[in-house]
């Protein structure tokens, strides 16, 4: 894997931000899209625009082809048993929210449990408080450890007979932990329950095999992966899918329609009610040819070199606070830190003086933020397009930040 | 982009010294107010006799542009008529949208230093936070007011 030729194919990172080259250290929130994504959006707009799914037309037919061929290429991505388990959505939160409400909320009664990790994104943390508002389920939390990693006693503890679900992100997208997904599904299946994963963090990142990882459902977005905004993926289990009710009512997803009732289509177009997200899924189509064609293993491997990189780097400056996994520990792709007390406001708005981009916030994960005992802290996450040069100009800002502050105080 | 036009040196002094922070003893119009994009956070505390500020205090979390803006803010409004506070208020806003420049005749005194701030759109937020609370502390019900 030449770094230095993909970076080629990002024309968005060859640009100066303050008078600085671009440094992007914010792909945990959105991925760069590469030139053969944004050429197959354009020329899908320019030649094979139609709706699908209906109308015998030309362009119709084309259309419907390389949306369907898209969700193909997505199913062998993931090596779902087949294209009818992958579901196009708006994205990991639509994903997750469906399942919420089509498989959850019709099921779930009082006494039955529902088990997170208090680390979960927003995403995968309210649908499921919402389900047990509604249902009366109760939500149980695996507790972290200080690196934010759980304990498979804990799990075993707390998924009993009574859990009903288990969703848990695979790559924690602040602490950068990476959950044992397999040994959750077996402590899941055990008592009958559903193991539901948030991907975003990890499908883009990683080799994803949801037969090898015997989850029930698994929610990720295109966007984090090279793919256009507004396109994620809903995968479920065939049997799962068959029983789960539509969330969106309306055109494209009915079989016959009386005045009074209708009847829907099989999975997964029952679940895309509406013109579909076309041009999106075909652009995460591209995004999937072109991962691919890198592969997976050596982005993986990748992230991973430089997220290593970026901790031995971290621990170097003064005052600094490193979150999650220690030095040499399996992580993901992102790096979570605090600069002493300057707040990672201040620290980000110091770095993008110099061209750096990170993300600073609660990273939609308030619960870990007071978990942590911070209100916010900063992150940089790494992609294919990262180098160990990016790190260092991160490193030279980081110095900087804390020369300004300590300069403006004093 | 020069990081000097943000943060001045009066305002990183109201950072690290941060005026009329703490806690009111007596009953006083309480507000508290987040920034749900960042999680900073303020509770503002107001003590309203016959129109007029009394007086104020504020406790909160959050970056130096937040927490000195409310620095400033408390004493911009300390002893003024809810009418001037407001109107103080509305100046600062038209401030921080870059609608008025530091050069115009109305002197918002240590306020003015977070001019710098309408040229990073980004830490806009951060300024208004304090103001936010402070126009829901005067106009509770008010349902448009900023959440």
């Amino acid at each position: 894997m030449n770094v230095e030729t993909l970076r080629k194919d990002f024309p968005i990172l060859q640009q100066t931000i303050n008078g600085h080259p671009l440094v992007y250290l914010d792909s945990a929130a959105t991925s760069q899209k590469p030139i053969q994504v944004l050429e197959v959006l354009e020329r899908y707009y320019r030649e094979d625009n139609a709706n699908v799914h209906r109308g015998v037309h030309t362009l119709g037919s084309r259309a419907t082809e390389a949306y369907e061929l898209a969700r193909e290429k997505v199913a062998r991505f993931i090596h779902a048993p087949s294209p009818e388990q992958v579901i196009f959505t708006r994205g990991t939160t639509e994903s997750l929210n469906m399942i919420a409400y089509g498989y959850a909320r019709p099921r779930f009664k009082p006494g039955d449990e529902i088990v997170l990790t208090p680390s979960e994104h927003h995403s995968n943390l309210i649908p499921w408080q919402q389900v047990a508002k509604v249902t009366g389920a109760t939500l149980k939390y695996i507790p972290l450890q200080p690196d934010g990693s759980i304990r498979l006693e804990d799990a075993e503890q707390l998924i009993t007979s009574a859990t009903k679900l288990v969703a848990v992100a695979q790559v924690s997208n602040v602490m950068a932990t990476i959950h044992p997904i397999k040994e959750l599904a077996r402590l899941a299946h055990r008592v009958g329950a559903v193991l539901v994963v948030d991907g975003a963090q990890s499908v883009p990142h990683m080799p994803t095999d949801v037969q090898d990882l015997d989850c029930d459902f698994l929610a990720f977005s295109g966007h984090k992966m090279c793919g256009p905004t507004g396109i994620g993926v809903l995968y479920g289990k065939a049997s799962l899918l068959a029983a789960m009710e539509p969330v969106y009512f309306g055109g494209e997803m009915i079989e016959v329609v009386e005045l009074y009732d209708a009847t829907w289509k099989e999975s997964p177009w029952k679940f895309e009610g509406g013109t579909p997200i076309i041009a999106g899924a075909i652009g995460l189509g591209a995004a999937v040819d072109y991962l691919e064609s890198i592969g997976l293993e050596e982005i993986r491997k990748h992230d991973e070199q430089l997220a290593q990189y970026t901790v031995s780097r971290l621990l170097e400056v003064e005052e600094l606070t490193v979150y999650g996994p220690g030095l040499g520990v399996e992580r993901g792709g992102l790096v979570t830190f605090n600069l002493g007390d300057i707040h990672p406001h201040d620290v980000s708005t110091v770095l993008d003086a110099e061209g750096v981009a990170i993300r600073a916030g609660h990273h939609c994960a308030q619960p870990l933020m007071k978990w942590l005992g911070v209100g916010s802290t900063a992150r940089a996450s790494f992609y294919l397009y990262n180098t160990e040069a990016d790190v260092d100009v991160l490193i030279h800002a980081l110095q900087s930040a804390k020369e300004f502050f300590q300069h403006a105080i004093r | 982009m020069q990081l000097d036009d943000l943060y001045r040196q009066v305002i990183m002094d109201h950072y690290q010294h941060p005026r009329n922070q703490g806690v009111l003893a007596v009953d006083a119009l309480q507000v508290d107010l987040r920034n749900p994009s960042c999680g900073d956070e303020i509770t503002l505390q107001l003590l309203v006799e016959d129109g007029i500020v009394k007086d104020v205090r504020f406790r909160g979390a959050g970056c130096s542009i937040s927490m000195a803006s409310a620095s400033m803010m408390t004493e911009a409004v300390k002893g003024k008529s809810v009418a001037a506070a407001m109107q103080i208020a509305g100046e600062f806003h038209a401030m921080l949208r870059g609608e008025s420049t530091e050069d115009e005749e109305n002197d918002l005194g240590d306020l003015e230093s977070l001019h710098g701030v309408s040229k990073f759109p980004a830490r806009i937020k951060c300024a208004a936070l304090a103001w936010d609370a402070l126009e829901k502390a005067v106009r509770p019900r008010s349902a448009d007011s900023p959440n």
